[in-house]
């Protein structure tokens, strides 16, 4: 087993949803993200990141509003998953509710120190 | 841990009629972009930390927190609600008004003052059903639009017009000074009526949706009945009504999910807590001398309840009651019912002339049970021609498939009975 970095990108949403959307929503994310956890995937719920963010950037060190504006996803968020490969790592992300959003979930393996 | 179904409706009533009171209501727009804001927070924090402790708690933890944000950057005291405005400008004031704002308690009384601010005389009655069902109940305008059977933009504009109108009311109803309570709380117990009509009667396919207009009618009536000057006994006879209605909800669809009318029902799938709950209000109802609608209607309600079957049914007390509610208001709808009612009593060719001589008949040329009734009564008599073509015509005007698969077979049903 090897472990992968979830990185979830969405695009925010231009219309507002009911209430009871984002409740049906979230139980979604939460059913998904139970179903990783009982079958032993889930090493890490992660975190969700504060919309907006600052970018440092160069030698000279500016720093910007950002990542947004250009970028039309922006990440929302990220977890950590045990998987056998990558090939796996990533049909498991398949059931990700970020994608009937329009979203994209990225999956990189995290290297480790041991060879 | 699991969060209680329609959580986020519920608590987005709450919070809006509690940061209403505290923003003005003009800035109705603000209080509901607050309440996103928080189903936002709580849709991304939870997705990923899991569900909290007390989720409501949490809810209302981060509406507050962001309309301390909001009171403190726009100490513009003006553009808030006259009387809560002061505290913006002394910063140490906010946190204290907006805690008080939201204790369980107030938060109900503001749901209440929200309820009879939605129900301004101004508005029309549907606008006023589509305002409650938004603001108070959470519905969404694709969800109000999918209800009634509307589309989403008649929907939208109705809402918008609405809240322009309370909006330009300048405040919320205040009960302590209001002159215009009883009429006020007429139209409020109306609007409740009409709410739970539209999911009891109502043209949506879906049984969980009007199941769903049905519950939260009853929820708002119980809102009026732990209010005391809300509490009367017409708000009473509404609360009867509704209970003896709802029971009876669970049967109007047979095994197979076809339409049953209240004369092939199971009656034993008529809920017994709802049927009990329903005679008791029915007799807190009756204090006073004030005699509305509801008592009738209630009272029609609880025959049928306590009958064990269509012919054990005490038809004629039925038929007096709709005459008492003919007297009050002379509805074609009414007089349809009442018909049906007498035909029971008196035999099909009385109820047939009782239709016949509807006042205001033509009103009834689009409505579909009209049809239907006239049909199942000459089929009674044994006309079964002018029985199908009555059918035909009840089916043309069918709001959805389930009516039209209830009529259907009832159509296929004058050719093979016996």
């Amino acid at each position: 087993m090897s472990d992968f970095l979830y990185i979830y990108r969405m695009t925010p949403a231009a219309e507002k949803p009911s209430p009871e959307v984002m409740q049906q929503r979230m139980q979604k994310w939460m059913k998904w993200m139970n179903s990783l956890s009982e079958k032993g995937h889930l090493k890490e719920r992660g975190h969700p990141l504060e919309q907006p963010g600052k970018v440092v950037r160069g030698s000279q060190k500016t720093v910007t509003d950002g990542p947004f504006a250009e970028t039309k996803d922006v990440v929302g968020g990220f977890s950590i998953i045990a998987a056998k490969d990558l090939a796996e790592a990533a049909e498991l992300a398949k059931g990700c509710p970020v994608l009937e959003g329009g979203g994209n979930v990225e999956v990189r393996q995290i290297m480790h120190m041991n060879v | 841990m699991d969060i209680g179904e329609h959580l986020f409706r519920r608590e987005s009533g709450r919070m809006v009629a509690a940061l209403t009171r505290l923003f003005g209501v003009h800035n109705l727009a603000l209080a509901e972009d607050v309440v996103q804001d928080a189903f936002c927070r709580a849709l991304e924090v939870w997705k990923f930390r899991g569900i909290p402790e007390n989720p409501s708690a949490w809810l209302m933890a981060a509406a507050k927190n962001r309309a301390t944000d909001i009171l403190r950057r726009q100490r513009t005291a003006k553009r808030f609600a006259p009387e809560i405005g002061r505290i913006a400008e002394s910063e140490s004031a906010v946190e204290p008004v907006i805690a008080e704002l939201f204790q369980p308690g107030v938060i109900r009384d503001e749901q209440l003052r929200m309820m009879f601010s939605c129900c301004h005389p101004r508005l029309s009655e549907d606008a006023q059903v589509a305002l409650i069902l938004n603001i108070l109940c959470g519905f969404g305008v694709a969800e109000i639009a999918a209800a009634f059977m509307c589309t989403q933009a008649a929907i939208e504009k109705r809402l918008s017009r609405g809240k322009n109108t309370l909006a330009e009311s300048k405040s919320l109803f205040d009960f302590e000074s209001a002159s215009d309570f009883a009429p006020r709380l007429g139209a409020v117990q109306r609007a409740i009526y009409l709410l739970f009509n539209e999911g009891y009667h109502g043209a949506s396919p879906e049984a969980a949706v009007r199941a769903e207009l049905c519950e939260e009618a009853m929820r708002l009536g119980a809102m009026l009945r732990e209010h005391a000057p809300s509490s009367t006994p017409s708000t009473h006879a509404l609360c009867a009504l509704m209970c003896l209605h709802a029971a009876r909800l669970p049967s109007r669809t047979d095994a197979s999910g076809n339409l049953s009318t209240l004369f092939e029902q199971d009656r034993s799938r008529w809920n017994p807590q709802l049927v009990e709950e329903g005679q008791r209000l029915l007799d807190l109802s009756a204090e006073g001398d004030d005699l509305t609608e509801f008592h009738l209607e209630a009272a029609i309600a609880a025959v049928h309840a306590m009958a064990a079957s269509p012919d054990q049914t005490n038809w004629r007390m039925i038929v007096e009651l709709y005459d008492r509610l003919l007297e009050r208001n002379p509805s074609p709808v009414i007089a349809l019912n009442r018909a049906i009612a007498l035909a029971q009593w008196k035999g099909p060719q009385d109820g047939l002339v009782a239709i016949r001589n509807i006042q205001n008949g033509q009103k009834l040329q689009e409505y579909v049970f009209y049809w239907a009734a006239l049909a199942e009564l000459e089929l009674k008599s044994g006309n079964r021609d002018s029985a199908q073509s009555h059918f035909s015509t009840a089916i043309s005007l069918a709001r959805n498939d389930l009516e039209r698969r209830f009529l259907t077979r009832r159509n296929d049903q004058c050719t093979t009975l016996p």
